[in-house]
């Protein structure tokens, strides 16, 4: 049987972390088909055709899944998903939405957040928040998985596959979508950056970013927070990087300021290079840093825009 | 209207885990345990909807052996009116959860379901989108405000670009993130007062729900340490390696 991706887009482009679900779903089996499911998301279905390794594109292209509502998005997988041996969906808050009515749906458990394949049934999730690892196997016939994005590389682009599409329209009228306001910014997202610079409590305060947000625009680089500089009103939520916030696996990881909760450290311990600038060097941080620099933000970070 | 708050009993957040040597699961003897602090969240955002006169009662129901009535204590020290503890020997799936609160839904017809969205212990964030679906109800994620308007509840949700609304129709399901409130400290009469709250036990065969496995736990392991690097002296340095060694830059 073959294998259902569902695709993260927002009905114009096709999200990365659609690509890295796609790699770990080649771990789980040889048929694997994508189902985009928007409206008017013509153009992210002919990007996703092209993604090597998906030997079919579904397309449901209807306005009951504009925004992606969960209680739609949920009936029109599971009608469509119970045909396959696994349905994949990478863990964005989109996907953690929809996927456990699935599975729900489904009569199956939900396997959340997978970092490793094992086997076709078997896998590997982070628990308590990263401090541990478990490896399930799941005993449905059906496997209903989420995937963490860090985990896994982004499948790149290969022969382009055929698209059907398919007329299955599942307007539940339970929930209506009221307003989105996204985050604007010229810098990239914090899930996909290359080069990441977080600040914690050591900043100060919400004006002092700007000295993070000089040294971002020299690196190109996206600019993160830890969850005690979000606490403290400093930025906003959508900053957030840890356990509760968002996991992210840059090449470069420069933490400022931030003392290296275990909360923050499970969502960013997984980046190729660490660097930990703080003043106190007893910080935590300092354990996972392959670079520490022992000081105080306040005369590193104008000197190292100068020297960038 | 009623308000349903479910919660789940678990490791102290500032206890640091280990892992059992045998790796089967982590080790919980004599741990500290606590309420799930997405619970207490949901808890509080019952209670001010109770104070704000939008709710009638609030009843608050977990699902495990019988030291979970603990975590019902506090939440009913918080302000919550009743308790409702569904006994099963080991802390079930969140889809067997599900069931078993789809049922105690259908007994209890609220107007409201509120949950934490993720437990801090297993991590899975699925229970409440779980029962959403077996109750064929609307939810409202990660919810970072709750507004009720007459028979409908605007959610405001915390998602990946920013921050999302949504208008369910009531009954609904919402859970909760981290910055929908701060809740409250149960004050000393208030402990004293919840002790003498009703508090029922019910159990899986009572609902009709048979609990079936659909994973199995095959390991736990520690997680992959990282080795500290080095300190460097200065800033000059700090650039030089990460051009030159690393190659980062």
């Amino acid at each position: 049987m073959a294998i259902l991706i569902i695709a993260e887009h927002d009905n114009r482009t096709l999200k990365t972390a659609t690509r890295n679900a796609v790699t770990a779903a080649t771990q789980m089996g040889d048929e694997l088909h994508l189902l985009v499911a928007g409206s008017n998301c013509k153009a992210v279905a002919v990007a996703a055709s092209e993604i090597a390794g998906i030997n079919r594109v579904l397309l449901s292209d209807d306005l009951a899944y504009e925004h992606q509502l969960a209680e739609n998005m949920g009936k029109l997988v599971a009608e469509i998903g119970k045909d396959y041996s696994h349905i994949v969906v990478p863990a964005t808050t989109s996907g953690k939405n929809f996927l456990p009515r699935v599975a729900a749906l489904l009569d199956v458990a939900q396997i959340s957040d997978i970092t490793a394949v094992e086997s076709e049934n078997t896998f590997q999730r982070p628990i308590y928040a990263g401090n541990a690892i478990a490896t399930v196997e799941s005993l449905d016939a059906i496997k209903v998985i989420s995937v963490r994005s860090t985990a896994f590389e982004p499948a790149g682009n290969g022969p382009s596959s055929e698209i059907s599409e398919l007329n299955i329209s599942c307007d539940c009228k339970l929930s209506a979508f009221v307003e989105e306001v996204v985050a604007e910014s010229d810098r990239p997202e914090l899930t996909s950056a290359e080069i990441i610079i977080s600040g914690g409590r050591g900043m100060g305060n919400g004006e002092n970013f700007t000295l993070l947000e000089q040294v971002a625009d020299k690196l190109g680089a996206a600019v993160g927070a830890s969850r005690a500089a979000v606490d403290a009103g400093f930025v906003p939520n959508d900053m957030q990087v840890g356990q509760t916030g968002k996991i992210v696996a840059p090449e470069l990881y420069i933490a400022v300021g931030i003392s290296g909760a275990i909360q923050h450290l499970a969502g960013m311990k997984d980046s190729k290079v660490i660097v930990a600038i703080n003043k106190d060097e007893e910080a935590p941080i300092f354990s996972v840093a392959d670079y520490g620099l022992v000081a105080d933000l306040f005369d590193v970070m104008p000197e190292l825009q100068k020297q960038l | 209207m009623k308000i349903l708050v479910s919660v789940k009993r678990v490791i102290d957040y500032n206890v640091k885990v280990r892992v059992k040597s045998d790796n089967t699961d982590v080790d919980l003897a004599n741990v500290k345990m606590a309420l799930n602090p997405f619970c207490e969240i949901a808890v509080e955002e019952a209670v001010r909807l109770k104070e704000a006169g939008t709710a009638s009662e609030v009843v608050v129901v977990s699902i495990g052996p019988k030291p979970c009535q603990e975590q019902i204590r506090t939440a009913l020290a918080l302000g919550a009116d009743r308790g409702i503890q569904v006994e099963t020997e080991e802390m079930p799936e969140s889809l067997n959860v599900a069931k078993l609160l789809a049922k105690v839904i259908e007994e209890e017809q609220p107007g409201l379901v509120i949950m934490g969205k993720q437990a801090i212990d297993s991590d899975n964030n699925q229970t409440g989108q779980m029962l959403a679906a077996l109750t064929d109800m609307p939810q409202g994620t990660f919810a970072s405000e709750v507004k009720i308007d007459g028979d409908k509840v605007n959610v405001t949700r915390e998602v990946d670009g920013g921050l999302q609304t949504v208008e369910l129709n009531m009954p609904a399901i919402v859970t909760t993130d981290l910055r929908l409130n701060e809740p409250r400290y149960a004050s000393l009469p208030n402990i004293m007062k919840a002790k003498r709250k009703p508090l029922d036990v019910k159990t899986p065969a009572e609902l009709g729900v048979e609990l079936k496995a659909h994973t199995k736990l095959l390991k736990v392991t520690p997680p992959a340490e990282r080795q500290a690097g080095i300190k460097v002296a200065s800033v000059d340095e700090l650039v030089e390696k990460l051009k030159n060694e690393a190659k980062v830059l």
